[in-house]
């Protein structure tokens, strides 16, 4: 029952939560300077034809009138026109959504399999000279912020040592057989290993960029939680059992040291998603956030307010099914 | 599998040769023509929306789409569509006649009745054109064999040369109404060199040679244009061979790598300038013109962009209609603070005014704006920066509030003074923030002047007044620096547009 009303009360303030994002949003954009009628007047327009344009686009309406006409579209699954591509917006984000998706997982994987070695490394070869140079990597890592990484990756992979691809997703003169907008996902259930490499390569520098800083966060939080739990008597215990260092530390700290790391984890990934809108632009990479930089260059309200619902959406969602996990994990709330 | 050190260089070698055999080779010849372009393409219907006025992407719709009257890389206009056009003799109609033997990508003829409806519909306010105003003073189209004509609500000098500029397209009337505009972004077809292929929003577009092409086949089967926003990274796709032609790049790195690569930097028709509304200190002549002659434009252009810019002392550059080399407005700062010191200003004693530009938006536009503050400096204005978004300055400008001065950059790629001092200086557009009324009063029967000599030479004259008054301040035209691999011919046009039409094999 507990957990039920748990359940009900995070969904509300879930619902809450979404709603206080888009009347902020709706109304910060209208009230910042830049408006989009402005933007795409003519030299020699005059009064009527900025009253006319205004008109089109339903600007010449009050705010609050702006944002209940929307809202009722919104309830209906219409999130409006796209003033620069006239497309749909909920159509338009959704097609990019998938990428920025693939992207973040991708990030998300090296950042654990390089922060993991990392702080394995750093515990295995503690005191050394190898542990330090970790640390210092790590500092590093973590001192630069990701966009510069990717400048660097550009010169070092795209440019000196021309390896992977510098922009987009996919190779242009490529045929997409695919019938969703998770290309790598796709071309690997299909099979399509030239594709999935051709993707990948071009996924890899941003990904990896993205990647860096959170793979050192990772590193630092693990390698400290696995030195602590080192010193814990059930590890001194399989020590003594003659058990190999390698094995204790893989084994028996592991287990136990890695559930903070996850938590973060799971935390970080939303803040991921959030990081692809610099890397996405600076790689020329079509996912959402590079959507969003064109979308609030051209005052683009309508599309800028759609990827900020889709955002928000995201993170809330991460946390809700953080908490409901949670929850459910929670014996008191489970049995309740 | 044990993995020693020998195992791990041995699976990082074959991995990375795996992933480079899907990479572009960079020495092989050119089967592909690949351009890194320096924006995105929104939508594809060239005469509504925002990006129906944006001149950047002018030459992705040029590609596909043809405009009514053919604009040569010199800003002049030459028979395409239209062969010949003209008004009657009392000015009341415009005709215009029809290419024949010309065909949508669709391999449907291309009429005059499709040349009368595109007119039409953009004149249409229901359109939703940003141009209508223009289109608008054209009414009742109508086709006479392979003619069209059309009666003149509103007399518009200029309007055969917005046939080549914004909006200025033809679009197929039949396929349109078949298809609607929904249909026509999801497959959009001209005729102009190239046909649409494939088409990824904020990545790429494909296209194809139009082979039918009434101004002959493109010499490039197969174009791909990458839409590669971020200047470092455009720089690193020529650099590697991932793309053939790119533009839009820093001075430092064009000068750089046109030794390995091949350059072109020609001026264009845009142009860097400082606005000054007629509010607080700048309704004082002195300060005016004390600002203008403290600048040293030449200077500013060699330190700053690397000699690539044009130093201009009107509106007009050299290849607008109206330009006039006689019109000067020397650096002299001695003048400066002279004007300065009959106004009661001095060094210890400066006038004060904010200065608004933006950062980024044009190459070192800040910077730019930061050293013409320091020449102020030295004789006796002290003006203080304001850092802006473009989209700021468009809707102060249109409110009539910058600040007393304000950089910003115009273009005008038909090269018409209407188009450029027109709608920059005339008080009552919403363009300008210069509303005084002795300008205006010369400005205002210009408009409709029908005699063309009589209209340039009018034009000549206001720029020579705005000149003398100090009511501007034009600072440099701009020059577009491309590179190229060495196995294609770039052709630039003045007017920015990069046309891989114009591009052949070396």
């Amino acid at each position: 029952m507990l957990f039920l009303q748990s359940v009900t009360l995070r969904l509300c303030t879930t619902f809450i939560t979404l709603f206080g994002v888009a009347l902020i949003v709706f109304f910060v954009i209208r009230v910042v300077p830049g408006n989009p009628i402005a933007m795409m007047l003519p030299p020699g327009a005059t009064e009527a034809d900025v009253a006319r344009l205004t008109a089109l686009y339903g600007l010449d309406k009050s705010i609050p009138q702006q944002f209940l006409i929307w809202l009722s579209g919104v309830m209906q699954g219409d999130f409006g026109n796209s003033i620069t591509t006239k497309q749909p917006v909920l159509q338009l984000v959704l097609s990019r959504l998938p990428a920025t998706l693939e992207l973040s997982v991708m990030a998300l994987c090296i950042a654990i399999v390089i922060g993991g070695t990392m702080a394995l490394t750093g515990t295995r070869l503690r005191g050394s000279k190898t542990e330090a140079a970790i640390d210092i990597g790590n500092g590093m890592a973590l001192s630069v912020p990701d966009f510069l990484w990717g400048l660097i990756l550009i010169l070092t992979f795209g440019v000196l040592m021309p390896v992977f691809h510098i922009s987009g997703r996919v190779t242009p003169s490529l045929a997409l057989p695919f019938s969703t907008n998770f290309y790598l996902t796709e071309a690997a259930l299909r099979l399509r290993f030239d594709l999935w490499l051709d993707i990948a390569a071009h996924m890899f520098m941003p990904a990896l960029a993205l990647a860096i800083p959170l793979a050192a966060i990772i590193g630092q939080l693990l390698k400290q939680s696995l030195k602590e739990t080192m010193h814990l008597d059930y590890v001194t215990l399989a020590r003594t059992k003659g058990y190999s260092e390698t094995h204790v530390i893989l084994h028996e700290a592991l287990p136990n040291a890695i559930l903070p790391t996850l938590t973060l984890v799971g935390v970080q990934f939303t803040f991921l998603i959030g990081g692809t809108v610099i890397i996405e632009r600076l790689f020329s990479y079509e996912g959402l956030g590079n959507m969003a930089i064109d979308a609030v260059i051209n005052r683009d309200l309508p599309l800028i307010q759609g990827i900020v619902i889709l955002f928000a959406v995201i993170f809330t969602g991460v946390n809700l099914l953080v908490d409901l996990t949670y929850a459910a994990l929670n014996p008191r709330l489970r049995h309740a | 599998m044990k993995l020693n050190r020998r195992a791990l260089l041995q699976l990082s070698a074959a991995s990375l040769s795996l992933t480079a055999l899907s990479l572009p080779v960079r020495a092989q010849a050119i089967e592909e023509l690949v351009i890194a372009y320096n924006v995105n393409l929104p939508a594809w219907d060239p005469t509504t929306g925002p990006s129906a006025v944006n001149p950047t992407i002018q030459g992705i719709y040029q590609s596909v789409f043809d405009q009514f009257i053919l604009q040569q890389p010199d800003l002049k206009p030459a028979p395409g569509i239209l062969t010949d056009w003209g008004w009657n003799d009392d000015k009341t109609q415009v005709w215009m006649t029809v290419r024949d033997g010309v065909t949508w990508h669709d391999g449907s003829p291309l009429t005059a009745e499709d040349v009368a409806w595109s007119l039409a519909r953009v004149a249409d306010p229901a359109t939703g054109s940003p141009i209508q105003f223009v289109w608008g003073t054209l009414t009742n189209h109508r086709v006479e064999g392979n003619k069209v004509l059309a009666d003149v609500a509103q007399f518009d000098p200029t309007i055969f040369k917005w046939m080549y500029f914004l909006t200025g397209y033809v679009l197929p009337k039949a396929y349109y109404t078949s298809v609607g505009a929904e249909g026509f972004e999801a497959a959009p077809i001209g005729s102009g060199p190239y046909m649409v292929e494939k088409f990824e929003r904020d990545a790429f577009v494909r296209l194809k040679a139009n082979a039918k092409y009434w101004g002959g086949a493109p010499a490039f089967e197969t174009v791909t244009i990458k839409f590669v926003t971020d200047a470092a990274a455009r720089v690193a796709e020529v650099e590697s061979g991932n793309s053939h032609v790119t533009l839009e790049v820093p001075y430092e790195e064009y000068d750089r790598l046109k030794a390995t690569l091949t350059g072109t930097a020609t001026p264009i028709s845009d142009i860097g300038m400082i606005f000054l509304n007629d509010i607080d200190v700048m309704l004082d002549p002195n300060v005016r013109k004390a600002a203008a002659h403290a600048i040293d434009k030449q200077t500013i252009i060699d330190r700053l962009l690397k000699g690539y810019g044009v130093p201009i002392d009107t509106l007009e550059t050299p290849e607008y209609d109206a330009y006039d080399a006689s019109i000067k407005v020397p650096y002299d700062p001695e003048l400066a603070v002279k004007l300065l010191a009959d106004s009661g200003y001095s060094v210890d004693n400066p006038v004060k005014f904010k200065i608004q530009t933006t950062k980024g938006f044009k190459p070192k536009d800040y910077e730019m704006i930061q050293a013409i503050v320091g020449l102020w400096r030295k004789v006796g204005i002290e003006a203080e920066i304001e850092t802006y978004e473009i989209a700021k300055h468009y809707e102060l400008r249109a409110a009539d509030q910058l600040a007393p001065a304000a950089f910003y950059n115009w273009g005008n790629s038909v090269g018409d003074p209407t188009t450029s001092t027109g709608f920059a200086m005339f008080g009552p557009s919403p363009h300008s923030v210069w509303d005084g009324q002795d300008l205006i009063d010369m400005i205002g029967p210009l408009w409709g002047e029908k005699d063309e000599a009589k209209r340039i030479d009018g034009w000549k004259k206001v720029d020579a007044f705005i000149a003398e008054n100090a009511l501007v301040i034009p600072l440099l035209q701009y020059v577009q620096p491309i590179l190229s691999a060495p196995g294609v011919v770039v052709t630039p046009h003045a007017s920015g547009a990069l046309l891989p039409y114009l591009m052949k094999r070396a």
